[in-house]
């Protein structure tokens, strides 16, 4: 039974009769906080999440194992270096994510694929495009999160290290630089290695095979390099050995600081990049973290919808 | 004990869409990595013994192992739909099985058929070293699809926690602590790899028999016990 409509009593324009009701809500009159504001809150969000913080017990145990495994190294040798008091630290501050190279590809294998990957999975994308943040504000904050990340569990053991060789009275000055040029070789290893765990966990919505690929092209890419190395040292044909170093990213940044930064080379014969091929290096560097750069932001032009 | 249709969705889920090409990235790889030595350092016995050893044992075996052993089960527990499959009139350790022999194979396949290849293009099986790494593979497909298939049913990390083991434990540990090496399923391999090859080339840490003892007790523990954790599974939500 359909109930008759009382007619409109007085003679209203039919635009009238559709209006909505004011029944009461307050607008909103705060600050408006802005694209800026959430592209940080995005980036603190992020980085404490790369270590587990605001997250349950169970995700802080790795990313803080790892960072523990990172520093442990670093306190017995400037315990071995105070206890003896040698007249230098046993190992190089650009040396020392060299050696570590393990742990570091463990982390960003672990952590890139959780910045990136639990988005695409539960769709939580678009959401963050519903805010005023933009595809570019996305991916910059998501890059500088690891990138920062990363840094902090690089420099940590090198400011231990530090530490320990002015405690022990070693040369200030020579200390010093050897500091500021590990800083920047740790660094360029942080960006580049953020960039590429980024890329390839951002096309995975599963984070456990984004973990095997990442981890994959960093050890595969460097056993692979390390082998050809090697097999090019015994050959003795020593010019190609430092083009072969052009292809993976741990002998990248091994070839940009034997090169620049004052650090002697882990590769075969100790045989490292000239000035020349140093240059090389350097843009491959930059142009791979330009190209991780510019793969996200087309990644994510089109995600979600 | 083998249900094709789980074996045919294990499959699906391991290789479908564009996940076939990505694991077969890697062994192209390996291929492309003999040509240029081959090319580069020509047929040496020594050289084609490090890099099967060093590379296609110690690197890729354990990472599609990785891949597939944890890859058959870890995602459909992560996002829950196991219990589709587990509310069917299987029992749980034909579940396990099938999904073990799926990731067997297909670690075998991905990992130790270029092992093969590559052989055959280092050296052309001179002094049987490509038949004696295959061997090697293939033991240890068996094994780390067995132990990763329980990692992916105990931990919800499985894939960490497997390269944890693959590349800290065998690689690092194992070339400073002695003892680590007994306990390599990569050490184990080689001891039977040696048994094949019999020269010097191919070396292990560890005599066949406890090799192969262990090899068996790890192999089917782990699928015992990856039948008993399914058995009493529950679903945790997303942390």
């Amino acid at each position: 039974m359909a109930v008759e409509q009382p007619v409109p009593t007085s003679a209203a324009t039919p635009g009238d009769q559709t209006r909505i009701h004011n029944i009461g809500y307050r607008n909103y009159d705060g600050p408006r906080l802005g694209r800026s504001y959430a592209t940080r809150s995005l980036y603190s969000q992020s980085l404490r999440g790369a270590y587990g913080l605001g997250r349950s017990v169970k995700s802080k145990v790795l990313p803080m194992l790892l960072f523990v495994v990172m520093c442990v190294p670093a306190a017995i040798m400037v315990a071995v270096a105070v206890a003896t008091k040698a007249k230098d630290l046993p190992v190089d501050y650009t040396r020392y994510a060299i050696i570590m190279q393990a742990v570091i590809s463990l982390y960003v294998a672990s952590q890139a694929p959780q910045s990136v990957s639990r988005d695409l999975r539960f769709k939580t994308v678009p959401l963050y495009f519903s805010r005023p943040i933009e595809t570019a504000d996305y991916v910059r904050a998501k890059y500088a999160a690891l990138a920062s990340a990363m840094f902090v569990l690089t420099a940590a053991p090198l400011i231990v290290l530090y530490v320990g060789a002015l405690l022990a009275k070693l040369d200030f000055a020579d200390q010093t630089k050897g500091f500021a040029q590990g800083l920047v070789s740790v660094a360029l290893l942080s960006l580049l290695f953020a960039g590429i765990g980024l890329v390839i966990a951002s096309v995975t919505p599963r984070r456990g095979f984004g973990i095997a690929a990442v981890i994959a092209v960093l050890t595969i890419s460097y056993g692979a390099v390390s082998t050809l190395q090697a097999i090019a040292d015994a050959q003795n044909s020593t010019g190609a050995i430092p083009w072969i170093g052009l292809f993976s990213p741990v002998t990248l940044i091994d070839g940009v600081q034997s090169a620049f930064l004052g650090a002697s080379s882990a590769f075969p014969g100790a045989v490292g990049p000239t000035n020349g091929e140093g240059v090389v290096y350097v843009l491959v560097v930059l142009g791979l973290i330009a190209a991780c750069y510019g793969l996200l932001m087309r990644r994510y032009q089109k995600v979600g919808l | 004990m083998y249900d094709p249709t789980v074996a045919r969705l294990t499959y699906r889920a391991l290789l479908g869409r564009r996940r076939a090409l990505i694991l077969g990235a890697l062994p192209l790889l390996l291929i492309a990595i003999s040509v240029v030595v081959r090319g580069l350092a020509g047929a040496d016995d020594q050289t084609a013994s490090d890099l099967l050893g060093g590379l296609a044992l110690a690197t890729m075996v354990p990472i599609i192992g990785v891949i597939a052993g944890t890859g058959a089960i870890g995602p459909e527990i992560d996002d829950g739909s196991v219990v589709y499959l587990l509310s069917k009139p299987l029992k749980r350790p034909t579940i396990i099985f099938t999904k073990l022999i799926v990731a067997i194979a297909v670690t075998m396949v991905f990992s130790a058929l270029p092992t093969l290849v590559a052989g055959f293009i280092l050296n052309g099986n001179g002094q049987q070293i490509a038949v004696a790494y295959t061997v090697a593979a293939l033991v240890s497909s068996i094994a780390y699809a067995a132990l990763f298939l329980l990692l992916g049913t105990v931990s919800r990390h499985a894939v960490v926690f497997g390269l944890v083991y693959a590349l800290v434990w065998e690689a690092l540990f194992g070339s400073l602590v002695s003892g680590a090496r007994t306990l390599s399923v990569q050490q184990w391999s080689l001891a039977v790899a040696h048994k094949v090859a019999g020269g010097d080339l191919v070396t292990s840490d560890v005599s066949l028999p406890t090799a192969t003892v262990l090899l068996i007790v790890v192999t089917v523990l782990a699928t015992w016990y990856a039948g008993q954790k399914l058995r009493s599974l529950t679903l945790a939500g997303e942390e």
